[in-house]
């Protein structure tokens, strides 16, 4: 599997990373590398096999109750948020 | 016997006995940090006063008889799990700026269980290497040799031990990231079944293969600490809900008897001879010592790497697309508009390796290709998890080498991703099935730690601890400290 330069563009906006101009040939590179590496894995048969889908067998995501079992902390976790302006997060504009 | 030199549960003997109190306990580590960190960067955060604070507690319990087995034993938490008011950096620019608002799980049962906290080890950066190189603070040094990395992701957290500059540390272990770190600096490790430690406040990685475990001197250390770590967490909805064993009472379990398998595709092509002949002395030893060695094969196990380089990174694309620039962690200045302001804060907050797996991610996982990758992985996973399966209807326990050499030079395999990821080679497979597994030091070669690793099946935790326990009884690997820091 070879990429190239336009697919590691679409991949990364997809990825929503910039990635600069003297990145871009070491990715183009290591994502080609690395997929055909996994490439591997058509060797296997697996018609019949299901794909699996938990680490452990029988287990089921668990329910509960819908009863309020946080206190309000938002102060204390918006401490890290890069802009905040009155408890909201603040981006750049997104409606014109 | 100097107070570093002794095991973890050596120290919480001495604590009981009143031999030292945990507030010498506490100086002599923090002072052994301090000299040694500046060459080892082990540490991204040392908690001084949180420590002191911590072991005055532990003295006040011991003399009131409240303290538990681990109350007053000093410990260091990978810079994973989020920690309360103090830096969580996970090795990333992106979390430069992070000072979590709540505890981990583990964070938080270790602490009431009375440990004291010194400090944050470094990592790769989200736990996403198999060397420490590619922290954003740096690469970790392998205290045997400084030229050499001490394997990773939790490469902080096996330096810091190694070196006897804290008794025990968490580690995290999505491929391997305790194993072989672990073997490369000839500590024990362990990483626990799926389910078995909760994962509440453990910045995530791969959901379906993340899971905490320890790192420490010997197999007895490991089983006091995951007795206090292990159990259900309603916080953490993979979390087990299922009695934890006293891994502790159950070390003394005897090897007569046990069937121990020895995983035939884990001594192919791609083994170091020497660290081959060491791993298959130790399995001899286990014979000595009673157990029943029969050669076991899972064909499908070579596919490991290969699986989990389609897996991990498709979790990893979806998990770590949180980091958006806008509630927490990095945000590039100036953003032009929304766009901008993801793809910069993304592009400049994640370095090269974690970049690369969320473009590897994002393509396995996109229209046109999830079929021929994702779901394909999942089938070959469902094929070497029965592989495994099948292997533990037959044996008790496996055994092979943790590691397919010993710890490689900083900076050797680093321009090349796929010789990097064939380092997990062997421990993989374990976190694919979600089974336990560790690894305990069995020799050396050219002054370099070799480890052995033990494979158990879902919730086989006692007999692993059991088996390397019984094998550090008659061995002394496990007490080797690297002269510069005996």
């Amino acid at each position: 599997m070879s990429l190239t330069r336009r697919d590691v563009e679409g991949i990364a906006h997809l990825a929503r990373l910039e990635i600069t101009e003297g990145e871009l040939p070491v990715y183009v590179d290591s994502l080609s590398k690395i997929l055909s590496f996994v490439e591997q894995l058509n060797a296997a048969r697996t018609a019949d096999v299901e794909p699996m889908a938990h680490p452990l067998e029988g287990e089921v995501q668990r329910l509960r109750p819908d009863a309020v079992t946080e206190t309000d902390r938002h102060q204390k976790y918006q401490a890290n948020a890069p802009l905040v302006a009155g408890a909201l997060y603040v981006v750049p504009k997104v409606i014109e | 016997m100097s107070l570093h030199a002794r095991s973890l549960a050596e120290l919480a003997a001495g604590l009981k006995a009143k031999e030292f109190s945990a507030v010498e306990l506490a100086r002599h580590f923090l002072a052994r940090i301090a000299a040694a960190n500046p060459a080892l960067n082990a540490f991204l955060t040392v908690t001084a006063e949180r420590a002191l604070a911590d072991a005055a507690r532990a003295d006040a319990a011991q003399a009131a008889g409240t303290a538990g087995p681990l109350t007053g034993v000093p410990i260091a938490h990978k810079d994973i799990f989020c920690t309360d008011g103090i830096k969580t950096s996970c090795g990333s620019k992106m979390l430069d700026n992070f000072v979590a608002p709540y505890d981990a799980t583990v964070v938080g049962r270790l602490a009431a269980a009375g440990t004291v906290l010194v400090g944050k080890t470094n990592m790769d950066e989200f736990a996403m290497g198999s060397s420490n190189e590619t922290s954003y603070y740096g690469p970790v040094k392998n205290p045997w040799d400084l030229a050499k990395v001490p394997g990773g992701s939790s490469g902080g957290s096996a330096a810091a031990v190694a070196a006897r500059i804290v008794p025990a540390a968490t580690g995290t272990d999505t491929g391997g990231s305790i194993r072989q770190p672990a073997a490369l600096v000839g500590i024990s490790g362990i990483k626990p079944t799926y389910g078995r430690v909760s994962r509440y406040g453990m910045i995530a990685f791969a959901s379906s293969l993340d899971q905490a475990g320890i790192l420490a001197p010997s197999a007895e250390d490991c089983a006091l600490l995951l007795r206090a770590m292990a159990g259900f967490d309603p916080r953490d909805s993979t979390s087990v809900d299922a009695p934890v064993p006293d891994y502790v009472a159950e070390l003394a379990a005897p090897l007569k008897g046990v069937r121990v398998g020895v995983l035939k595709e884990f001594f192919a092509a791609g083994l170091d001879g020497a660290t081959g002949a060491l791993v298959e002395a130790a399995i001899a030893q286990l014979r000595e010592l009673g157990a029943e060695v029969v050669g076991v094969s899972c064909p499908n196990l070579p596919l490991s790497v290969p699986t989990y380089y389609v897996v991990a990174p498709a979790e990893c694309s979806s998990n770590l697309s949180r980091f958006d620039g806008v509630r927490f962690g990095h945000r590039c200045k100036e953003p032009r508009d929304l766009m901008d302001l993801y793809k910069r804060s993304r592009g400049e907050g994640f370095g090269a390796e974690v970049k690369r797996r969320i473009m590897t991610g994002t393509y396995v996982l996109s229209a046109g290709y999830y079929d021929a990758y994702y779901l394909k992985a999942q089938k070959v996973r469902s094929l070497i998890t029965a592989d495994l399966k099948r292997a533990f209807a037959e044996v008790d326990v496996l055994v092979g080498p943790t590691s397919p050499t010993p710890a490689f030079d900083i900076g050797a395999k680093v321009d090349d991703p796929i010789t990097m990821y064939l380092n997990d080679i062997y421990t993989i497979g374990a976190n694919l099935a979600g089974v336990p597994a560790m690894s305990v030091p069995c020799g050396f070669v050219g002054g370099l730690p070799v480890g052995l690793q033990l494979i158990g099946p879902h919730f086989g935790e006692s007999r692993l601890l059991a088996t390397a326990h019984a094998y550090q009884r008659e061995t002394d690997f496990h007490r080797r400290v690297p002269a510069a820091y005996a």
